[in-house]
């Protein structure tokens, strides 16, 4: 089961090199193309890849899918709006309010999470649909987050010319930070826990994980996050409005991002979000009528869902070993036998290029 | 007041019936094919729109629309279901089929969008303009049509599951896939007719939908769909009988307390559900714990 979703990237030190140059692309990015509208497709992306990620620590590893995380976003949003105009911050001061955003939403997720992780699967799904709209009702009819007028961020005093920039870093920061904790959580014994917990949930407690705690954990840690983004894009945007700060194509976006890059993997959400975003603002920017980028956005999420279940970076990177494997067994050994063992076999008989016979199990 | 509450419940029990309608075509989907058709809310709006259409630019009326729109959204929902639904396998099928749902509903909603913009339009003919002296209080004849349809449609839908030898293989399959599998029913063709079926009410649903609103937008989707997955959810996935109690106790707790709080009264939906899952994980009527995937 957890073999269907290992994938090796070429070496670890070609990894290791390709994140450096990334994160150095990613840095230098708003000083070689300052045209603000660039910059501003930035910064919405690499909120985007914090909230891919975070989303991918509860959802990807533990196999619940949640599509009510837009609950947590705009937790966060709300009240980074309602904080900043209550203590008169703003500037970059502004700014450090977002753990403290995350932390709001954290706490929300401790009641729903309770609530929802009672239950498996699909009625957890549409569970978390429900709080979606509650939250979004509760955002519109509540007087104070605005009614459904909504309500002002406050407007920094940054220098229009770099205007964008601080945000960018910012959620550069954000988004590698969510990056990191996702590795640290995959390779811990938590989250060993979790992928136990979505192969097979009974037999995980059988084992002795302690489930609830387990799932409530990566709830909370995901929530607290995704309130962080939340709160930094309704910073940068100006202004928190119901329909969109609880927005249902969110939480679809999110999830198509993580389905796209490969669910459940570290760089999966990352690429999703990489690709993803800047494409559908890119769509929003050229065809304002907003149905066009919402018939795409389905169709390629059929596509994805019909022809690339596992994700774009799981099935190349099993083409890749496939293709890997093959010529190893032909090298090896020229009898036909053994190199027909391996035909179409997948990732999983990558060691039956080292042990000619009876390794399927 | 006695009265305003008297009107009420009346109000919540006849339109609960058109609800009870659209949430057995989401369970029945729900206890043979395994699926969450998320895709309920917007294909009752596309068949709202397309009785609209018929009525606006056809002039047929909208009952006798009905005969043009069922069979038309039955065959969307085979289509959909060929299409999309079918050729997904695997461990995960539940979670990337209500995916699948979702993406198919939004590109409905953004066709709809598309070929009627985003005003609110409204489905309006003499019987629902007319109104009907109950007691002490009047209503709009269509919420006793409605009523009346939703009644026909789900008795129909009992009889077609109780009486029929199709019907026996849909209950069949619903009981255990495999055993249908193994005794000859073709699971494929019966899972195909009864998203079909969960689909063709949409078509009733839509119309009486579009008539007691007061208007819909392609955007009315979500609104629906929220409501039918609550309804579903409190009577329990898979329990036809139980959505029909469900969708009436809610619509009809609603409408109560409606009078009272007019921004809040959809949230009692969501409140009861919460409150049922907090204390019975499989809803009121569930049969099953939450099946183990």
């Amino acid at each position: 089961m957890t073999d269907r979703r290992r994938w090796h990237l070429p070496s670890r030190g070609l990894a290791a090199a390709g994140v450096a140059v990334l994160i150095a692309v990613l840095a230098v990015f708003p000083l070689a193309f300052t045209n603000p509208t660039v910059t501003n497709f930035g910064v919405i992306t690499l909120i985007f890849v914090a909230v891919a990620s975070a989303w991918n620590i509860f959802s990807g590893f533990s196999g619940y899918l949640s599509l009510g995380h837009a609950v947590f976003y705009g937790t966060g949003a709300y009240f980074l709006v309602i904080a900043a105009k209550d203590w008169n911050l703003d500037g970059t001061t502004v700014f450090w309010l977002l753990p403290l955003a995350g932390a709001v939403a954290a706490l929300i997720a401790v009641p729903l999470g309770l609530v929802a992780l009672r239950v498996r699967r699909h009625t957890f799904v549409v569970i978390t649909i429900a709080f979606f709209f509650i939250a979004q009702l509760s955002a519109s009819n509540l007087s104070v987050t605005g009614g459904s007028s909504g309500a002002l961020a406050p407007i920094p005093n940054f220098a229009s010319a770099t205007y964008n920039n601080p945000f960018y870093y910012v959620a550069m920061l954000l988004a590698a930070a969510t990056v990191v904790l996702s590795v640290l959580v995959r390779r811990s014994r938590f989250g060993l826990q979790l992928r136990a917990i979505r192969d097979d949930e009974d037999r995980a407690a059988g084992l002795g994980v302690r489930a609830m705690p387990v799932k409530l954990t990566a709830l909370v840690l995901s929530a607290f996050i995704t309130g962080m983004a939340g709160a930094l894009w309704v910073y940068f945007i100006g202004q928190a409005v119901p329909q969109f700060v609880f927005d249902p194509l969110f939480d679809l976006a999110v999830v198509l991002m993580a389905f796209f890059g490969g669910l459940g993997t570290i760089a999966g959400p990352v690429l999703g979000a990489l690709v993803l975003e800047p494409t559908q603002l890119y769509l929003n920017l050229q065809e304002t009528n907003g149905y066009t980028s919402e018939i795409l956005f389905g169709a390629l999420f059929l596509l994805v869902i019909l022809f690339l279940p596992r994700g774009v970076l799981p099935t190349a990177a099993e083409y890749a070993n496939r293709d890997a494997v093959r010529k190893l067994a032909l090298r090896m050994s020229p009898r036909r036998g053994q190199a027909g063992a391996t035909d179409g076999a997948g990732p999983s008989a990558a060691p039956a290029g080292s042990e000619p016979a009876g390794t399927a199990r | 007041m006695a009265s305003e509450i008297s009107q009420a419940i009346a109000a919540g029990i006849l339109g609960g019936g058109v609800y009870a309608l659209m949430a057995a075509g989401l369970t029945l989907i729900f206890g043979v094919l395994d699926i969450i058709n998320v895709a309920q809310g917007i294909l009752v709006v596309l068949g709202a729109y397309l009785s609209y259409v018929l009525s606006v630019h056809l002039h047929l009326d909208l009952l006798l629309g009905l005969f043009i729109t069922v069979p038309a959204m039955f065959v969307i929902g085979i289509a959909i279901y060929w299409l999309f639904i079918r050729p997904l396998r695997g461990a995960e099928r539940t979670s990337m089929t209500l995916l699948a749902c979702f993406a198919v509903a939004l590109i409905i909603e953004g066709v709809l969008y598309w070929q009627f913009g985003s005003n609110y339009v409204s489905l309006t003919t003499w019987y629902t303009t007319s109104t009907v002296h109950l007691f002490d209080f009047y209503l709009p004849d269509i919420y006793l049509i409605g009523f009346g349809l939703a009644v026909v449609a789900v008795a129909a839908l009992y009889w077609i599951l109780y009486r029929t030898t199709f019907g026996r293989a849909v209950r069949a399959t619903m009981q255990n896939q495999v055993a249908a599998r193994l005794i000859g029913i073709d699971v494929n063709r019966v899972s195909a007719v009864t998203f079909g079926i969960g689909t063709a009410v949409t078509a009733i649903g839509g119309m009486v939908y579009g008539a007691i609103s007061g208007g819909f937008t392609p955007n009315s989707g979500y609104d629906l769909i929220s409501r039918l997955l609550a309804i579903v959810i409190l009577a329990g996935m898979g329990s036809i009988g139980g959505a029909l109690v469900a969708a009436v106790f809610m619509t009809t707790a609603e409408a109560l307390v409606d009078i009272w709080q007019p921004d809040w009264s959809v949230v009692v939906f969501y409140l009861a559900m919460v409150i049922i899952l907090t204390f019975r994980p499989t809803g009121l009527f569930g049969r099953r714990a939450a099946r183990a995937q």
